[in-house]
């Protein structure tokens, strides 16, 4: 319990320091809102009277402390750009987010996993050579690669829609139809984040299965007579799922920032688009809010990829007490 | 696995350096009669069945609103090598370019601005590597060696550090800078920028070495003999840790090269003139002219290379078989 209140101030710190981060960042860059909308044509007077309606002209330390005060109270303030509360905004574009990202997660795990497993199980034979070598190559096709390539191929045999979440007037024909029609526009972002994903759960999984199978409670149960193929789905597998379960709180900051390249070229309405508009734009409060929403994502997945990892490995479930350090928050 | 990867990467470096000899045209050059010309590979079988010295056919507009061409089979121009400091051009010039890997949107040669732009993409990449090895190993040396505070201190910024997704970091740092700045400024920048993500990764690797290291007998010999602080750790302890500055600078750089291509396709990063792989890539967050001429995709293929290179040279070697 202890352990876990830790684990919970140390992620409110977190997203504190990027939010406020992203805040100054914004606020101290040169140029701001004012001057980025009107850009370098207008008069020194537009650009004042719209700083002035935007309060962007006080101090850098007032206009933080104000944010801060009210980002406290859960008041993340007003967008400049979409002149819509940031929580709004932040919280509808962070749903689109983390249906893509959960979705890719479950589709790396489904590929990655089975295939760590056959290919950390057995050394020889065309099936685990394959996937080496599969594995290999979608480790090397990063998220901006697979994306236009996906995106490249969809355009050419129309088999699903080259971007965006939804069609026009999908949801006109019901519920139904517009979920179908988001479940048609997800696989190809989905999968751009997933493929060299699995390559990476796929290398973990691969080893630890190896290592697992060099244990000697293997050898004993070969011995009780059970069959190789169930010691590997089922006495090896529990193990050797925990450095899998230690690399998921890993992964989330790739999964973030893969969504970000594949929400740019997919054109997918999340968070990275979100994010990437507002630091263009300078919309200052929505980067920060961006940034708590980000940080936030990391810092639940990183506790739940810890709980994972106790769940695999009932030696860490033992409540350390202070002496270990926490990790990464 | 591994003398493949350090033939493949080899090849590109090889390549970038060799940018004026195989390119037959220049980067910046606009053929204005190709617009998206397709690719124009040398041939040595003619229309009709006869073997000849490698030639090209050239192109012939089909459709100027579909922007099609089509191969003039009925034509050849021979290629003529090592002749006024290229590797290979036409023999005759007036006939047309000759543009191996196709044409961009402005009618520039791919193949030359892939090779040119990969001088820019891994320049900045190495560039940033280098300043990424530096603070790493400074960070983690002294983070190991001294330990205590010093460590707990500088290995919590790290951690920091890592756990932020990249992107974003990169993102923000560029973001907050001007937009328009002149090229060399913008690759000093963008290496900079780098750097300030990859540090943690080597500090991460170099401090736990050291920190092993440094309880070793022939530390304290060393220390014995009367070598300074500075000596012990940069004539003793860095060289242990060897192996993993290498394996975390090949890492890096294809992530570098990565990051180079995000924020240029998103246009944070080189503007249009220079070429980069990330800046040729821009071009294709047109899905339409994409999928029409998917020949602009090619640095795509270049990033793609230098990645498998990188990760066949880092590959463990398989487990014994049992």
């Amino acid at each position: 319990m202890r352990y876990l209140a830790r684990r919970v101030i140390a992620a409110a710190v977190l997203v504190a320091v990027v939010s406020s981060g992203a805040l100054l960042l914004t606020r101290l860059a040169p140029g701001d809102f004012a001057s980025e909308l009107f850009g370098a044509g207008a008069s020194a007077d537009t650009i004042a009277r719209e700083r002035a309606r935007y309060g962007l002209d006080r101090s850098p330390v007032s206009q933080y402390l104000d944010w801060l005060g009210r980002a406290a109270r859960l008041d993340f303030g007003v967008s400049l750009v979409y002149h819509r509360p940031v929580a709004e905004l932040v919280a509808q574009r962070a749903a689109n987010t983390g249906l893509l990202a959960f979705v890719a997660l479950v589709f790396a795990t489904l590929l990655g996993l089975p295939a760590g497993i056959i290919t950390g199980s057995r050394r020889r034979g065309p099936l685990p050579t394959i996937l080496r070598g599969l594995s290999l190559v979608l480790l090397s096709l990063p998220s901006l690669i697979t994306s236009l390539v996906l995106v490249l191929v969809a355009a050419r045999t129309q088999w699903f829609p080259t971007g965006g979440m939804q069609s026009a007037g999908a949801w006109d024909a019901g519920v139904f139809a517009g979920l179908a029609d988001i479940a048609r526009h997800l696989p190809l972002p989905a999968l751009a984040i997933a493929l060299p994903l699995s390559a990476m759960i796929e290398r973990v999984q691969s080893q630890s299965m190896g290592d697992a199978l060099e244990m000697p409670f293997t050898l004993s149960t070969l011995a009780r007579g059970v069959p190789h193929s169930r010691l590997v789905w089922r006495d090896a597998l529990r193990p050797a799922i925990g450095p899998v379960a230690a690399m998921y709180g890993f992964v989330l900051g790739s999964l973030l920032s893969g969504s970000f390249v594949v929400e740019v070229v997919t054109s997918w309405p999340g968070l990275g688009r979100l994010m990437y508009d507002a630091l263009r734009a300078r919309d200052l409060y929505l980067v920060a809010g961006c940034a708590a929403a980000g940080s936030l994502f990391l810092a639940v997945g990183t506790l739940l990829s810890d709980l994972l990892q106790a769940w695999a490995d009932p030696r860490l479930r033992r409540d350390e007490p202070g002496g270990t350090s926490g990790g990464p928050a | 696995m591994r003398p493949l990867g350090a033939a493949l990467l080899a090849l590109v470096l090889l390549a970038a350096l060799a940018a004026p000899v195989l390119a037959p045209n220049d980067p910046g050059q606009t053929f204005r009669a190709y617009l998206y010309a397709p690719p124009m590979r040398p041939r040595l079988v003619t229309a009709d069945g006869r073997w000849q010295t490698p030639f090209v056919h050239p192109l012939r507009l089909v459709s100027r609103l579909e922007q099609r061409y089509e191969e003039d089979a009925s034509q050849a121009i021979p290629l003529t090598f090592f002749s006024r400091g290229k590797l290979a051009r036409l023999a005759d010039e007036s006939r047309g370019p000759w543009l191996p890997l196709g044409a961009d949107r402005e009618g520039r040669d791919l193949l030359a601005r892939l090779l040119f732009g990969a001088r820019t993409s891994l320049g900045v990449a190495m560039l940033a590597t280098l300043a990424a090895l530096l603070l790493g190993v400074l960070a983690g040396g002294v983070a190991g060696y001294r330990g205590g505070i010093v460590d707990e201190g500088i290995m919590r910024v790290a951690e920091f550090v890592l756990v932020l997704p990249a992107v974003y970091v990169v993102l923000a740092l560029r973001a907050a800078l001007p937009l328009v700045l002149p090229s060399w400024a913008v690759f000093s920048l963008m290496a900079a920028i780098f750097a300030l993500v990859g540090w943690p990764w080597v500090a991460r690797a170099v401090r736990a070495v050291v920190a092993v290291e440094r309880t070793r007998e022939y530390a304290a010999a060393a220390v014995s003999l009367g070598a300074g602080h500075a000596r012990v750790l940069f004539g003793h302890l860095l060289p242990a840790c060897r192996g993993q500055i290498g394996a975390q600078a090949i890492l890096l750089l294809p992530s570098f090269i990565l990051a180079e291509a995000t924020l240029s396709y998103v246009g944070l990063g080189f503007p249009d003139t220079v070429p980069s792989w990330g800046s040729m890539l821009h071009e294709a967050s047109n899905v339409n002219a994409m999928a029409d001429f998917p020949w602009t995709l090619v640095p795509a293929a270049a990033i793609f290379a230098v990645t498998l290179a990188a990760n066949l040279l880092v590959e463990k070697p398989d487990r014994a078989a049992w």
